[in-house]
């Protein structure tokens, strides 16, 4: 759709957005005087530190556990790493191997002479960053080369469980016709408090995020891109308990995408507030220097609140992402603002409010490229009628140009999908999207009518929301269940003990040179 | 005009004719497409007992995969008169009358635990049971008088539901487990009934679980009491529980 059809209210939109601005305000304080046990074990990847020590132990989680353990954190992982690089004329790597052999511990080295110091991190900081812009501007060139595919990009998932099988599968998917692969993450690794290491060929309902399987992906996508002549998009999962460390793996390994929402954890892995918080801003920068683009996770409050009455909640927390994305320095382009066609099939008229819904993501978000995800409370085991809603989705899709279409499968209440459901899924997106190409064009709604009202009243609804949160706080509102009628404690939930406040000493040059970085590219 | 009458004791498939066996199916090989690759879905579709088995459709899924749509007649047949089932059997009952039934029975509120165990984050399943709010119009077990009702939510580890039985004094664990690959629900559910059983709280509870893949004959196997799959609603299961601890408290 090229231009606005639905007559939104210009000031309630500004409204919305300023009162979004305000509630994250409000959260950036708490995230600006804080770290996380995870946030540092990424800068410890960016100074080159990966592989395991002999109990299989995850060397920058041995780094951090060992300054934690000794209570020195609270300065940062930086200096001791790059002191005791001093003291030992090591590279961090090799410091990383040494306390995992428990040969000494980051904090029995005296202070080395500062001004050495300083420029030691000063040269591992600019080789760091070189590391990510290389991927980065790689990734961009081939991205220009191979062309960007149409949107709606065809998005589907892999989730063997086995890397080198979900290789397979995604390299038939692609020729196929799928633009966008993402490996699903086995069950619970959200849960770990550490990233698994190597390649992986056991998981459930999904295949470990790890580095080696990043690399695995991408090299065999690369191929096959090169194959079809069409640029092919890989993504992953940045949530859970190690958000920031998967953006730093996803960055090294040239991902395109990202499922990284500032919530998600929260609500449904039950992780800490604060945890979450101050880790999707650090995995968020990330994606912003390596030109990441983020997949916000709204479409499941509609999985388990009511699609409709609480409509108004994914506009609201798509606001919110969208100023926690800003505030990392995220450029609408690489947001994957998320909202979903959940609404029960038995509904009069659901496929009105569908159509409202999302065009009402379409055009309150003009430049982000919106995600849009399928059915899948409302599939059952009869695969034929859940045919039949995915071809609705897709003509939604197609008819309110939303830019990333994850693509429904007929089997969704039964498995994860076999290689013939990814088939039958492509089939009917290829058949909508190219049957009903330019009807998005064509179409203008009744003025004041059924969508165009319904549109206006989320609208209204989701700023009444906000005017809420605003006055009793974001932490607050998800302790009353404001989102997917789930309940959080500010206190509760996984991973609180990792979350610590910054010492007055405390030094992240790797961080303070990617927000300067993209603060001038800014202006 | 005659129709011919369905025979029980020799059971088939119907298509559009009594005794037509037929059957609709379709199914991925790990080979290209082509006739060769026809040929080879053809005759596994034999092997399963399919007669005049038709290809109707076949396609490349690149990659060295076909895919197949498959037509066919099953010529064998089985006895519907010999079929035992499982079954929970319980008399149905309103929430009025399982709340008078408990009162009469039990004369006391029945305690019940619920949580999703393992590492398993799905709870709208067992919400739709506990929930006041229920499922499909039935009201969930909070909203019935003689319940009292922990909802432990998701990703909740065995021990937990053990403490928690200890400490509520509960007759009733109800468990749900929505992931299956790799069976990790069996596993997660034999867990919990060995942990309750190693903690002598086995005897006192009625243990149920739930979930779209569970049936009652796989919850029994896995030394269960009951089972409820898809669809179930929460007055199903109200009404079993009444039933069954009037039971043990006579
Ligand atoms: C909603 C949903 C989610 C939500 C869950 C939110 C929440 N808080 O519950 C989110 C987005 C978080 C999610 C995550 C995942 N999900 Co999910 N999810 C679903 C979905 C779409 C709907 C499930 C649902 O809510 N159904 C509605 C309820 C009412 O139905 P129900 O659960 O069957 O419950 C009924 C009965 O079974 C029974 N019942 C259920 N429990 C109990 C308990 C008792 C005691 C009793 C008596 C009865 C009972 O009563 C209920 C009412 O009738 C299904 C697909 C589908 N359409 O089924 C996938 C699905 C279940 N998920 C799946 C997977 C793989 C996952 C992930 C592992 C993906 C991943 N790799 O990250 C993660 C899980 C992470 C984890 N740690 O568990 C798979 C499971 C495949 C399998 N068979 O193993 C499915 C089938 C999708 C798919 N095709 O891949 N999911």
């Amino acid at each position: 759709m090229g231009k606005p059809v639905l007559n939104l209210d210009e000031n309630m939109v500004k409204r919305a957005r300023k009162l979004a601005r305000e509630i994250t305000d409000e959260i950036q304080k708490f995230i600006d005087v804080r770290s996380t046990t995870s946030v540092e074990r990424t800068v410890a990847r960016f100074y080159g530190i990966d592989g395991v020590n002999h109990e299989g132990v995850p060397l920058p989680n041995v780094v951090v556990d060992d300054v934690q353990k000794s209570g020195a954190l609270d300065r940062g992982i930086t200096y001791w790493l790059v002191n005791a690089c001093v003291a030992k004329s090591m590279s961090p790597q090799e410091i990383a191997e040494s306390v995992g052999r428990g040969e000494f511990s980051l904090v029995d080295f005296p202070p080395q002479n500062e001004s050495v110091v300083a420029e030691k991190i000063e040269e591992l900081t600019q080789e760091a960053l070189e590391r990510l812009r290389k991927v980065r501007d790689e990734r961009d060139k081939m991205l220009e080369e191979l062309g960007d595919p149409a949107q709606p990009y065809l998005y589907v998932i892999v989730a063997t469980g086995n890397i080198y099988e979900d290789v397979i599968q995604a390299k038939a998917a692609v020729k196929e016709g799928a633009d966008i692969i993402a490996v699903i993450r086995s069950t619970a690794q959200s849960l770990l408090d550490f990233v698994p290491y190597g390649p992986t060929t056991e998981g459930y309902g999904g295949t470990y995020a790890t580095q080696e399987n990043f690399r695995i992906m991408r090299k065999a996508l690369d191929e096959a891109a090169n194959e079809v002549g069409r640029y092919i998009r890989l993504t992953n999962y940045a949530s859970g308990l190690c958000m920031p460390e998967i953006s730093a793996m996803a960055a090294i390994e040239g991902l395109d995408f990202l499922l990284n929402d500032s919530m998600y954890g929260i609500l449904f892995r039950n992780i800490n507030m604060l945890r979450t918080f101050v880790d999707q801003y650090t995995s968020r920068l990330i994606c912003a220097y390596s030109h990441i683009t983020i997949n916000t996770g709204e479409d499941n409050y509609i999985k388990t609140s009511d699609p409709i009455d609480r409509a108004h909640t994914v506009t609201t927390s798509q606001l919110i992402n969208e100023q926690f994305a800003l505030k990392s320095h995220l450029k609408p382009k690489y947001m994957g603002i998320g909202h979903a066609f959940e609404i029960d099939p038995d509904i009069e008229n659901g496929f009105l409010y569908e159509i409202a819904h999302a065009l009402l993501t379409r055009e309150l978000f003009p430049e982000a490229t919106p995600k849009y995800m399928p059915p899948t409370r409302h599939m059952t085991g009869d695969i034929f009628k859940g045919y039949a809603m995915n071809t609705m989705y897709n003509l939604v899709s197609i008819m309110t140009g939303q830019s990333i279409q994850l693509l429904g499968m007929l089997t969704e209440a039964i498995h994860t999908p076999f290689l013939q459901d990814r088939y039958l899924a492509i089939e009917n997106a290829k058949y909508v999207f190219n049957n009903a190409k330019n009807i998005g064009d064509e179409i203008i709604f009744k003025e004041n009518g059924f969508i165009q009202k319904r549109a206006n009243e989320v609208l209204s609804n989701a700023v009444e929301l906000l005017e809420h949160v605003k006055d009793i706080g974001l932490i607050s509102a998800i302790e009353e269940g404001t989102f997917g009628d789930i309940a959080r404690k500010r206190e509760e939930g996984k991973g609180a003990d990792g979350v610590f406040t910054k010492g007055e000493d405390y030094y992240n040059p790797i961080f303070e040179m990617m927000e300067e970085e993209l603060e001038e590219e800014e202006l | 005009m005659s129709v011919k009458k369905v025979d029980l004791s020799h059971l088939k498939p119907y298509g559009d004719q009594m005794d037509d066996g037929a059957v609709q199916l379709s199914f991925t090989l790990p080979v290209p497409n082509g006739s060769k690759a026809r040929e080879a879905a053809r005759q596994i579709a034999n092997k399963m007992g399919l007669t005049d088995v038709q290809i109707v459709f076949s396609e490349d899924l690149k990659e060295n995969f076909s895919f197949f749509v498959v037509y066919g007649h099953l010529n064998t047949s089985i006895d519907y008169n010999e079929i035992k089932v499982l079954e929970v059997e319980t008399p149905k009952m309103s929430m009025e009358e399982v709340d008078k039934y408990i009162q009469e029975h039990v004369k006391r509120q029945i305690v019940v635990v619920g949580a999703t165990i393992g590492t398993d984050a799905h709870t709208v399943g067992l919400d739709s049971i506990l929930n006041m709010k229920g499922y499909h119009g039935d009201s969930g077990l909070e909203r019935y008088k003689m319940f009292k009702v922990y909802n432990m939510g998701s990703q909740v580890p065995p021990a937990e539901v053990a403490k928690k039985v200890r400490e509520t004094n509960a007759d009733v664990v109800l468990v749900s487990q929505v992931v299956t690959q790799r069976n990790i629900h069996v596993k997660n559910l034999v867990e919990l009934a060995d942990i309750l059983e190693a903690e002598g709280l086995r005897k006192s509870i009625l243990l149920i679980a739930g979930g779209p893949r569970i049936t009652h004959e796989l919850a029994v196997e896995l030394g269960y009491d009951a089972g409820f799959g898809n669809g179930t609603l929460p007055s199903d299961v109200a009404s079993y529980i009444a039933v069954e601890i009037s039971k043990r408290v006579l």
